[in-house]
């Protein structure tokens, strides 16, 4: 399978959900569509088939807001029809605007930023206890990292030398109200968690390549929980969308639904 | 007099239990003195989590734990357990229904002279009022056994809240009657209904004696279960009753009696009096000092259903 124009395909989907429903959080699901890619369909061991056994792989969207890229994931992979998030947001459906474990192939629900490290913490832990192979993958954002709580899990992690656990930060720059370095300094991302005991990696965030060869260093780090600083482009993959403040939930218009389908298709040839 | 604490009773059955079971975990955040938890720790450091000062971070833990199969008890003061973590109590174990469960410990003004930082005046009201939590106040190290070991058999979550100090036996070892979210009538009585909760059941069960002696038929109700309550005891007594009076350790906004005030007012209307804490942080002493002081230990009790009673007439 060509991942990386799978990245693009995804994208597409995820334009389709917010374009019809004018809801979502457009820019954050672009910026982290390789690292979703990359775990859901190399590396991570979780299918619907072995969902409800102990031994997959667990994954946790910290930034919940990013529910409409996972969506568009768990549905390719087959976890439930993709025609069911024609009912995304829609009065009674369960495809609500943040991931819940009502949906299939969703253990934990989030949307309140700050929380998915712990419960990472918690899973990983479990895994260490029970003496599992399997792997735990947290995803927050780079102005979720303001949250305080972030950092009683980031100790936990290096305390109890949680090697199975990897963690990535969206570092795309920007948040809701203006740039990170606006609303709160996140700058030496690299320098916090390595002072915090964990192993860092940098990498290009929307290069699936870099992604991967990072998660699959994590996997032979022993003694350490692994943090991926993916330094992404938030609305990656189209061109009026990346880097723009307002495209964090900006609902795109008629004009711009087409031009958004019609680059995605662009990028996406690139890599066939 | 009992000298034995609730929390070495909930201590004493997890050991029991987690020799039997290993996914049996206990969680505490620099508490394991304040809990009574050293022998767990030492008998079971493997299934044993300390996170160290940081009440959001213990229970987001427990709740990873929990959807790993892990069933998750959490021991902190009542005070940060439903303060400081509440967020993570309503995200990660009341709305993800993660089998975790909270054991607020030193609740109330169990620390009634190091100011409201160490009390939890409203605890009750904060967990009730989150959609899915189940809420449980034990009175004596009897029912406290017995509800531990019952919740161990499910998977929902539930916060359980005890004091610091060992209390008086409302129950005798051979006859705890016990049932699962159905309140306990300890004294049958006619003319009055006093409710309580927690360790204030033992005022309760007292002061119902007094009144007895008094010529007074107070029917005293064991209400552990705050949430989900049992409207069927209260609508009883509402019917069969002058009125009730509800004791609790805990704000009279949001808990006990706001709660079984509302049932009665739904579904049988009269008279509910409440008694417990101030909306003002609670005078400094001993709790049974500040009991005293709020007219909520036996004699206050008593007080208080003669004056209600001269009134009607």
């Amino acid at each position: 399978m060509n991942l990386k124009k799978k990245a693009y395909e995804l994208r597409k989907d995820v334009v389709e959900m917010i374009y019809r429903t004018k809801n979502g959080h457009i820019g954050g699901d672009f910026s982290i569509m390789e690292i979703l890619v990359d775990l859901y369909y190399k590396q991570m061991n979780i299918t619907p088939e072995n969902f409800k056994s102990d031994d997959h792989d667990h994954f946790v969207m910290s930034k919940g807001h990013a529910v409409e890229a996972l969506y568009a994931v768990l549905a390719d992979r087959g976890f439930f029809p993709k025609e069911d998030l024609k009912t995304f947001v829609s009065f009674g459906s369960k495809y609500i605007g943040h991931p819940i474990n009502k949906v299939n192939g969703i253990e934990m629900n989030t949307g309140s930023l700050g929380h998915g490290l712990g419960v990472g913490v918690g899973m990983a832990l479990a895994g260490k206890m029970d003496e599992k192979n399997y792997r735990v993958y947290v995803v927050m954002g780079d102005g979720e990292v303001a949250e305080g709580s972030v950092w009683e899990a980031a100790m936990a992690g290096s305390h109890y030398k949680l090697d199975n656990l990897t963690a990535f930060v969206d570092r795309n720059h920007l948040q809701i109200s203006g740039t990170t370095e606006q609303v709160m300094n996140q700058k030496s991302q690299e320098a916090r968690w390595a002072a915090f005991g964990w192993n860092v990696i940098s990498v290009p965030g929307n290069d699936l390549d870099a992604i991967d060869n990072a998660v699959e260093i994590a996997k032979k780090v022993k003694g350490k929980p692994t943090i991926i600083i993916a330094h992404t482009v938030k609305g990656c993959g189209i061109s009026f969308a990346e880097n723009q403040i307002g495209w964090h939930h900006h609902i795109p218009n008629d004009e711009e639904y087409q031009t958004a389908l019609k680059e995605l298709d662009e990028r996406g040839a690139q890599y066939e | 007099m009992n000298k034995i604490a609730n929390k070495t009773i909930i201590n004493n059955v997890l050991i029991e239990e987690a020799a039997k079971d290993k996914n049996i975990i206990v969680l505490c955040s620099d508490s394991r003195g304040s809990a009574s938890l050293e022998p767990f720790s030492k008998e079971f450091p493997k299934q044993f989590v300390e996170v160290g000062i940081a009440e959001q971070n213990l229970v987001s833990i427990a709740a990873g734990l929990a959807v790993c199969g892990k069933k998750s008890f959490v021991f902190s003061p009542a005070s940060f357990l439903s303060t400081r973590s509440v967020e993570q109590v309503k995200v990660d174990v009341a709305y993800s229904y993660t089998n975790v469960k909270l054991i607020g410990i030193s609740g109330g003004v169990s620390y009634g002279n190091l100011g409201m930082t160490h009390q939890s005046p409203n605890d009750i009201a904060i967990m009730a009022s989150t959609p899915g939590m189940r809420v449980y106040l034990p009175c004596d190290r009897f029912q406290t056994e017995k509800l531990i070991r019952t919740l161990l058999q499910d998977k929902a979550p539930a916060y359980v809240r005890i004091g610091r100090n060992a209390v008086a036996d409302v129950y005798e070892e051979d006859n705890v009657p016990f049932e699962l979210n159905k309140a306990v009538t300890i004294q049958e009585g006619s003319d009055v209904t006093i409710i309580a909760c927690g360790e204030m059941v033992q005022y309760a069960k007292t002061a119902g004696e007094i009144l007895k002696e008094k010529g007074i038929s107070a029917r005293v109700i064991d209400m552990y279960c705050v949430k989900p309550i049992d409207k069927e005891a209260i609508i009883k007594a509402a019917k069969e009753t002058k009125l009730i009076l509800t004791v609790e350790e805990h704000v009279k906004l949001g808990g006990l009696g706001a709660i079984v005030a509302q049932v009665a007012a739904q579904n049988a209307p009269i008279k509910v009096v409440s008694l417990g804490l101030p909306d003002e942080p609670a005078i400094s002493g001993e709790p049974a000092q500040i009991f005293q002081y709020y007219g909520m230990d036996a004699q206050g009790i008593v007080k208080k259903i003669s004056e209600l009673l001269v009134y009607r007439c």
